[in-house]
């Protein structure tokens, strides 16, 4: 009983919230291009129906392309890093330089460098995503149990043997870990990119049709994008959850 | 087996862990190293397990130094990969040295059950106790069928009951085996229980303050015999008369 009320209860609070926003919006008459109630968001959502999920399918593979493109990088430099304490030193300071400047800044920057639209996108999300998997990796990498590195050396096992059979799985449940946070900062930063891109004229995604409903002050189409832009981030959140429960049950790490 | 002459070791921090260390190890003994924490005892197996080299001092193998293999190391941890079931976790040793799991099975399943943990090869680390997790650890160590087993305090973190079945196994293999067995502990008990001889370490730095030879005699209730527990009042005495105060 508790446990069903438990798993009901966000869906609940959503609905009530729903229905008090919806009573709000009737009840005062606040104009429709201030705030639109739920069930005009869902009308402006039938009206832009194709457009609208083009456009989420369009974020959608820049976040998920960036994040594929984050965790190849991610694993190499890290790799790398754990490899040679000097390409350590000469990576790290590069990458944090590269993560604490906002992308905001450079997107304009990759998008006039790169003529392909798409790859400019995914670009610039890279750079917003790929550190926690580089930083998580690098750490997970770092920590291997220091006894069974002992045992791996006193059974003469080679520098391969030890990266394959015992470093990477036990940076895995760190990787993932990464992988999680670089999911979200993904779509963060297909959203950026989008709108620089966006104010450029060029079309495309969920924060493109936000920036054009700004303009014609169509706001309920505006929520409406914004709403699948939720779902997009849940979808990459849930499915990162998933992968990381699938390739981590019964594990003790 | 081997011998360690004049052995001691400097880390780079300037620490000295171990001082003119000289002892002889037969085949077939077990050597219990007692001392307290801090004593270098550790240091002591990792030196022997080449994990480690002497600063000055040297070790001498009468059978040539031992290959990949030849030695097994049991931790304190159980260190299993937490990833692999019990069989592979057994099996890692043979891996490394190339052999194929089919070829491996064989020894694999014998380690196991050489342990008492025949059924439960397909177990992950985590669906075991700690008894069993230690077990599956003593298991890898012999599955390449080592001459010397090292032990650093391999059931220091179990529970009174299951250390206690644990040593009785361990020394049944022992006599079996004919291994030679070095086991490093800090419990007067452990030590007079398990060892044909026993070198007591002192600390700060680590060396050899006695040696003394037990003369318990084989047998199921060498717990409670009169010559264990003369054993026991006799390390008792050599502790407080070396032990720093």
């Amino acid at each position: 009983m508790n446990k069903t009320m438990e798993r009901a209860a966000p869906f609940l609070f959503g609905i009530i919230g729903l229905g008090l926003w919806q009573a709000a919006v009737w009840g005062t008459g606040i104009p429709v291009y201030v705030l639109p109630g739920p069930i005009a968001i869902v009308q402006a959502y039938a009206g832009d129906f194709a457009t609208l999920n083009q456009a989420f399918v369009s974020t959608l593979s820049v976040a998920a392309a960036a994040l594929l493109v984050s965790a190849a990088l991610g694993v190499l430099l890290a790799l790398a890093m754990a490899a040679s304490a000097l390409l350590r030193a000469a990576i790290q300071p590069w990458a944090v330089i590269l993560q604490v400047t906002p992308v905001v800044a450079i997107a304009p920057l990759i998008i006039i460098w790169v003529n392909q639209p798409f790859l400019a996108l995914v670009v610039c999300a890279t750079v917003v995503a790929f550190f926690p998997v580089l930083s998580n990796t690098a750490a997970g990498l770092a920590a291997t149990p220091r006894d069974l590195l002992d045992l791996f050396r006193l059974n003469g096992a080679t520098r391969l043997q030890t990266l394959f059979l015992l470093r990477l799985p036990a940076a895995l449940p760190y990787f993932l870990a990464g992988l999680r946070v670089s999911g979200t900062l993904a779509l963060v930063g297909a959203v950026v990119a989008e709108f620089v891109a966006g104010s450029g004229g060029f079309a495309s995604g969920l924060a493109f049709r936000i920036l054009e409903a700004g303009y014609r002050l169509e706001i309920a189409r505006m929520f409406a994008a914004l709403m699948l832009l939720a779902f997009a981030g849940i979808a990459i959140y849930g499915a990162l959850g998933l992968l990381s429960h699938l390739m981590l049950r019964r594990r003790e790490i | 087996m081997m011998t360690l002459q004049g052995v001691s070791k400097t880390f780079s921090n300037g620490t000295l862990a171990l001082e003119d260390i000289s002892t002889t190890i037969a085949r077939g003994e077990f050597v219990a190293l007692l001392g307290p924490s801090g004593c270098g005892k550790s240091t002591l197996l990792r030196l022997l397990a080449d994990l480690e080299s002497p600063s000055t001092g040297a070790i001498t193998w009468a059978e040539g130094p031992p290959k990949p293999g030849e030695i097994g190391f049991v931790f304190q941890d159980a260190t299993l990969m937490p990833w692999a079931s019990a069989a592979e976790n057994v099996f890692l040793p043979l891996k490394l040295r190339g052999q194929s799991r089919a070829a491996a099975l064989p020894q694999v399943t014998a380690a196991l059950s050489q342990v008492g943990l025949a059924d439960f090869s397909a177990a992950k680390p985590a669906a075991l106790s700690g008894g069993m997790k230690m077990r599956v650890s003593i298991a890898r160590a012999l599955v390449s069928q080592p001459k010397l087993l090292l032990m650093d305090e391999p059931f220091a973190a179990l529970d009174e009951f299951t250390r206690h079945k644990l040593q009785e196994d361990l020394r049944t293999l022992w006599r079996r085996s004919g291994k030679t067995v070095i086991f490093v502990t800090h419990s007067i008990y452990e030590a007079a229980y398990l060892a044909t001889r026993i070198l007591v370490m002192s600390p700060r730095p680590g060396r050899i303050a006695a040696e003394i030879a037990s003369t318990v005699a084989e047998a199921t209730d060498r717990r409670t015999a009169p010559d264990y527990i003369d054993l026991v009042k006799k390390i008792s005495g050599i502790l407080r008369a070396v032990m720093p105060a």
